[in-house]
């Protein structure tokens, strides 16, 4: 079977006289270096020009908050649960009294640590969120140079109400769709548990 | 007499001044010509499309530490890398850069010093070169640097005698080893290429051997020898051995240019001669035959990022199997044409 047309037979063969010359070869090398000479660069150059992202390209992490200012995540961990890098980790506190605008369910994350270098920005934190709390963006994550300035807190996840993050682009048809779907466990309310539950008998 | 000697001294200053900065040039160049051919952009942030790139680099070789191993030769461990840089810049001061300049009654011509020898000088101070990269891979008690070094100084010898070969076929038809007088016979339609297209071959071939550039850049090859006979060196020492290759790349261009592709001479010389003024003229063969020199720095590197490297048992087949063999027949067959045409 033959799959490609660039299969070539190699045989141990004595060189022609051509061959043994490698002048032949050699032009040929250097008139296909010089047609590079002349190509386009494929070169971006970076921090001037930026490439063109995908609406839904996987990039740095942000903390939601909703629309008067309370940060949507309620510290189930479910997120980190998902981390197959084991990137995440979040200490969870409950909201006083008085806190309402700051944190939006009773239970809020005090501590949201993303671990950038080892972040595989896979998107299951994304995916597994039951608060629409975590979206990753298109923002790329730029270099630092210790490992603990790249574990990122809750001081860079979490959106400012000044500079909010449009993740909208990332809501298609298919992600909410996905978000209903009722198979997925982070999906379903407690009613829907209740009801999945076979019927006890009366005996 | 003074002014001569004064424009003796100008002119060598002009040639150093010249062959250091077309050196620290073609490090960019390289960076670049290898860029391009690779569908690269190259060093662009230092300055306009990087122009600047050279002077940020000799000033990183200078303020680097300067590391001298406790088990060197010290002495020695200096001296390689002066040596390089010193027979570098020799070379150069035989090469006719261009034709005569005339102040009121007085000739000034565009070469240092033309030697009715200037052919053997220049093999006599390339083959001092050997020395420095000897010395300095010597001195460094090193098994990559002693490795490096053998192999710079077999192969320079090696590819010393098909050089010296090809050129004895050149200085049969030409009939003089002044390299000015080479020049001015080449004045007319035909350059020596068409007389000596083999031996020019051969001494383009050998002559990279000669500067240790790709493909035959064995004595450095980074992926074998670490950094082959430089390994131990730092600071301004490496940079003096990795300048030294690139004046050598530059004079090398400048002697093929010179010996077979016509020197300073210009296209329509003579028709040239009768509407311009002599030292425009001068100038105008300058720029022409700087302009070939650098294609020829441009062939060099064009060479490199082309061919792979040779391993070592097929450098020394193809110097000593094929290579003087050849420059052996071009003799005998650059006699019998002379014979026939009943030059001699």
């Amino acid at each position: 079977m033959q799959l490609t047309n660039r299969r070539k037979v190699v045989a141990k063969k004595e060189m022609t006289l051509a061959e043994k010359l490698y002048l032949p070869a050699i032009t040929n090398g250097m008139v296909i270096t010089l047609k590079h000479l002349f190509k386009k660069s494929a070169t971006v150059k970076y921090p001037e020009v930026k490439r063109v992202h995908a609406e839904i390209y996987r990039g740095q992490h942000v903390l939601k908050r909703d629309d008067n200012g309370a940060e949507r995540c309620t510290a189930c961990g479910l997120c980190a649960v998902a981390c197959p890098a084991e990137a995440i980790t979040m200490e969870a506190a409950e909201r006083k009294k008085g806190e309402e605008h700051l944190y939006r369910e009773e239970k809020y994350a005090a501590v949201y640590e993303i671990n950038m270098l080892r972040c595989i920005f896979c998107g299951l934190c994304e995916e597994a969120c039951p608060k629409e709390a975590i979206f990753l963006t298109d923002r790329i994550v730029s270099v630092d140079v210790t490992r603990e300035d790249m574990v990122y807190g809750k001081d860079i996840l979490v959106e400012s109400m000044e500079n909010r993050i449009d993740v909208s682009k990332r809501q298609t048809k298919e992600v909410l769709e996905f978000k209903k779907d009722k198979w997925h466990f982070h999906n379903q309310t407690w009613e829907d548990i209740k009801n999945a539950l076979p019927e006890k008998k009366h005996h | 007499m003074e002014i001569f000697i004064v424009y003796k001294i100008i002119l060598v200053l002009v040639v150093f001044a010249i062959s250091l900065g077309v050196a620290a040039y073609s490090t960019y160049a390289e960076r670049k010509v290898a860029a391009f051919m690779q569908d690269r952009v190259g060093p662009d942030r230092a300055g306009p499309f990087g122009l600047l790139q050279p002077l940020a680099d000799g000033l990183k070789m200078f303020m680097k530490e300067e590391i001298i191993p406790s088990v060197s030769n010290k002495y020695l461990f200096i001296l390689g890398p002066s040596l390089a840089m010193l027979t570098a810049l020799m070379t150069g001061v035989v090469i006719p850069w261009g034709g005569d300049i005339t102040i009121g009654n007085t000739t000034f011509p565009l070469q240092i010093t033309d030697i009715n020898i200037g052919i053997l000088y220049i093999f006599g101070v390339v083959s001092f070169g050997v020395y420095g990269i000897m010395i300095g891979g010597w001195a460094s008690n090193n098994k990559y640097s002693l490795l490096g070094a053998l192999r710079a100084s077999s192969q320079m010898i090696s590819y010393e005698i098909a050089m010296g070969l090809a050129i004895v076929a050149l200085v049969m038809t030409t009939g003089t080893l002044s390299l000015k007088e080479i020049v001015a016979q080449q004045g007319g339609t035909w350059v020596n290429f068409v007389y000596q297209p083999l031996g020019c071959l051969i001494f383009i071939i050998c002559a990279f051997a000669e500067t240790n550039r790709a493909p035959f850049d064995l004595p450095e090859c980074e992926t074998e020898l670490v950094g082959g006979y430089h390994t131990e060196y730092s600071s301004m020492k490496l940079g003096f051995y990795l300048f030294a290759e690139y004046i050598n790349m530059f004079i090398s261009s400048a002697v093929i240019m010179t010996l077979y592709f016509g020197g300073y001479n210009l296209p329509f010389q003579d028709f040239l001669a009768q509407h311009l003024n002599g030292n425009v003229l001068s100038l105008f063969q300058f720029l022409f035959f700087f302009g070939k020199v650098l294609f020829g720095i441009f062939f060099f590197m064009w060479i490199r990022w082309t061919i792979p490297r040779f391993r070592y048992d097929q450098l020394m087949n193809l110097g000593w199997k094929i290579l003087i063999p050849l420059a052996i027949f071009n003799i005998l067959a650059t006699g019998v044409m002379m014979f026939a045409l009943g030059k001699v």
